[in-house]
């Protein structure tokens, strides 16, 4: 057979991308979230989610890898019912930084 | 101020949203909402035999009448037994709304029994997915079920609601407007003018109609533009019926079941425009090697299929139908002969192979002996297989929605309990489901639903004692090592027929076959034919699963 299997995608030597969404808060939406990325295997380094000052939203801070399928996974998150809307930032966006010293 | 059960609210919201008939099986967490269903004097209630069956009943239904239609299933087993036909929808973009009851809310996560996480399962093959806690919230969540179902491009929608959220009680001051689809996004009308442009320019352009052509019911908008532009136009299996096969345009399916001219002359073309397709390997095989000399304009509802499998030059996000409707005054009046005409020669040199099409008890005699006792009226559904590619290839439909099949998950037992909803949605038609041995065992007992309904449901059997598709494979590319694809026992499918309750016809039998079969598909009511045929028969031409589409096996 001609179908082979591809070559496990390295993601550790692209750049980092902070994605900022808003999402309608309630129980099912990070799991509508975490589904896509798991499933296609593409890494989420970090996660952050508050509910913001309006009670029916929360924010969602993703910490991913600039591959070249990042452009289909913002697609596909813009499409999810939930997210209401998807903004990027590059990897000096202070939101994961400040938040290391929780991690040493 | 109106007062009354979840239950009830489901019901009567269903009704002001036109929902005319349901299909389902009741179970303990659904109860309540079936006793709510039995007083409604609107929804007439199909009980099927298998929740997969409901699950592709309803998807009939949606399959021919375009809108979301609905499909009941009590907790645990029953809504597990939906996945299949939830996931099927998901990948051929039918709106389907499957309506779940589910254990209490108090007992949610406490392994009650038939307590399972169908919302968790179901989020990666629905468009969008509810679970309901309270009565309260059905107000919002079942027009927004609607809402997300029809709009842009269509999918499934799951409404996971707790038993005793069916039973709470509710009061509100009005009803919920019946929703419509979103309208669209306004279109970006420079890339269309570029679109026109490069249309205008090309020397060698193919049009590629996909499904989404069907879903904005823009074949003939799609039809026009290929006769203004003279564009030779090839379909996806979905949107076979887009352009009939027998317009001078046509030059049929593309993929790994096309012909070989097909293929030939989708390498040397200079533009394809893609509409409302998706650019699947079954139809594109190797996408490096696709169209390898076009630049590609696509147009399709969801951005996210622009760029996914193929880079496009200029990419179009709207309807199909009103894409087409922006780009057609900007398109010049071309004949393109020479172009044409190349078309016409690898027609002439690499056509469709169709042996043995005088025999009507050979594989592709039996579905033009069919097609030949039927008008572009009939509905045509089928299983998946040999048989769904012999049709696919020999049928000559001429109509959208006239072709119903399950293209992207490919799912077995698809075509029966989807000719059931058809018949449903359109009682008037004739509809004939081709079928394989394999396949119509995996729904068959939603033959005792068809006997209940009387439906005029014409089962064409087409019996090899094999998984044909599968005996193929391992023939062609496993070494001729062929392994749990021959059946060893031969049911006799007519006695099953006459089992049910449904009449038969064996056309191993008879004198006339062609005569039967006329008798037979133009008699009321459900009929099973069975037709024996050569488990040698292969589907050709063949593209190897992973190769370039112009490396076809036979043919
Ligand atoms: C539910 C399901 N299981 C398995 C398959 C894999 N499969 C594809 S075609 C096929 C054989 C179909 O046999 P039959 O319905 O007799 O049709 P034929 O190919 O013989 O015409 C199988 C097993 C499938 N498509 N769907």
């Amino acid at each position: 057979m001609i179908e082979q299997v591809a070559e496990p995608l390295q993601q550790s030597g692209f750049a980092k991308v902070v994605l900022e969404l808003d999402v309608n808060n309630h129980p099912g939406v990070m799991s509508h979230i975490c589904n896509l990325f798991a499933r296609r295997a593409f890494n989420m380094e970090g996660i952050l989610c508050m509910p913001m000052a309006d009670a029916g939203r929360s924010r969602i801070w993703l910490l991913v890898f600039e591959d070249q399928r990042l452009e289909q996974m913002i697609l596909q998150l813009e499409k999810l019912v939930d997210v209401l809307s998807v903004r990027r930032h590059g990897a000096e966006h202070e939101v994961f930084e400040r938040l290391e010293r929780f991690f040493h | 101020m109106m007062e009354m059960s979840g239950a009830e609210l489901i019901v009567r919201l269903l009704e002001r949203q036109g929902i005319r008939t349901i299909a389902g099986i009741p179970g303990g967490a659904i109860l309540p909402l079936y006793d709510a269903l039995a007083a409604s004097t609107e929804i007439r209630h199909v009980l099927a035999r298998h929740e997969q069956g409901a699950g592709f009943i309803a998807q009939g239904m949606a399959r021919v009448s375009g809108r979301p239609e609905v499909c009941f299933a009590s907790s645990g087993p029953g809504a597990t037994n939906l996945v299949t036909a939830i996931a099927d929808a998901r990948l051929d973009s039918i709106p389907l709304i499957a309506i779940t009851g589910q254990v209490p809310l108090s007992m949610i996560g406490t392994d009650a029994f038939q307590e399972v996480d169908i919302y968790g399962m179901t989020v990666p093959v629905t468009k969008h997915n509810f679970l309901v806690r309270s009565a309260h919230e059905l107000l919002d969540v079942i027009p927004e079920a609607f809402r997300i179902a029809m709009s842009g491009r269509p999918g499934p929608v799951l409404v996971d609601v707790p038993k005793d959220v069916q039973n709470q009680r509710v009061r509100f001051e009005a009803w919920p407007q019946p929703v419509v689809a979103e309208p669209n996004r306004p279109l970006d009308l420079k890339a269309i003018e570029e679109a026109a442009q490069m249309i205008n320019d090309a020397e060698q352009p193919v049009l590629y109609l996909g499904g989404g052509v069907v879903h904005s019911g823009a074949s003939a908008l799609a039809v026009t533009l290929a006769e203004q532009a003279g564009l030779p136009t090839t379909t996806t299996l979905m949107a076979l019926g887009t352009m009939p096969s027998d317009h001078p345009l046509s030059i049929g399916m593309l993929g790994m079941h096309a012909a070989r001219y097909t293929n030939f002359v989708l390498e040397e073309a200079d533009l394809l425009i893609c509409v409302g397709a998706r650019f699947d390997d079954r139809a594109i095989g190797r996408a490096a090697q696709f169209c390898p000399r076009a630049r590609i304009i696509h147009i399709d509802i969801d951005p996210s299929e622009h760029n996914k499998i193929k880079a496009a030059h200029v990419a179009i996000q709207g309807d199909v139908g009103q894409v087409l409707e922006a780009l057609l005054p900007r398109i010049k009046v071309r004949l393109r002969k020479r172009w044409l005409s190349h078309v016409d020669s690898l027609k002439a040199r690499f056509p469709l192979q169709m042996p043995g099409l005088e025999d009507a008890r050979s594989h592709y005699g039996l579905i033009q002996a069919v097609a030949a006792c039927l008008d572009d009226d009939a509905i045509v559904t089928t299983d998946v297989g040999q048989h769904q590619m012999w049709v696919a290839q020999a049928y000559p439909f001429g109509r959208e929605r006239q072709w119903l099949t399950s293209g992207g998950l490919g799912t077995m037992g698809f075509g029966l309990p989807a000719a059931i909803g058809a018949a449903l949605a359109a009682p008037e038609r004739t509809v004939v489901c081709f079928s394989g041995d394999g396949s119509i065992k995996m729904n068959i007992q939603e033959l005792a639903t068809l006997a209940e309904e009387g439906l005029k449901v014409k089962i064409v059997l087409m019996n090899n004692q094999s998984l044909g598709l599968v005996y193929q494979q391992q023939n062609l590319f496993y070494g001729k090592r062929v392994f749990a694809s021959k059946y060893r026992g031969a049911p006799d499918f007519t006695k099953i027929a006459e089992g049910f309750g449904i009449q038969s016809l064996d056309l191993d039998q008879v004198q006339n076959p062609r005569a039967a079969l006329a008798q037979a598909l133009a008699a009321p009511g459900p009929c099973l034919i069975h037709a024996s045929i050569d488990r040698e028969q292969f589907v050709y031409p063949m593209v190897p699963p992973g190769a370039a589409n112009t490396e076809m096996i036979g043919g």
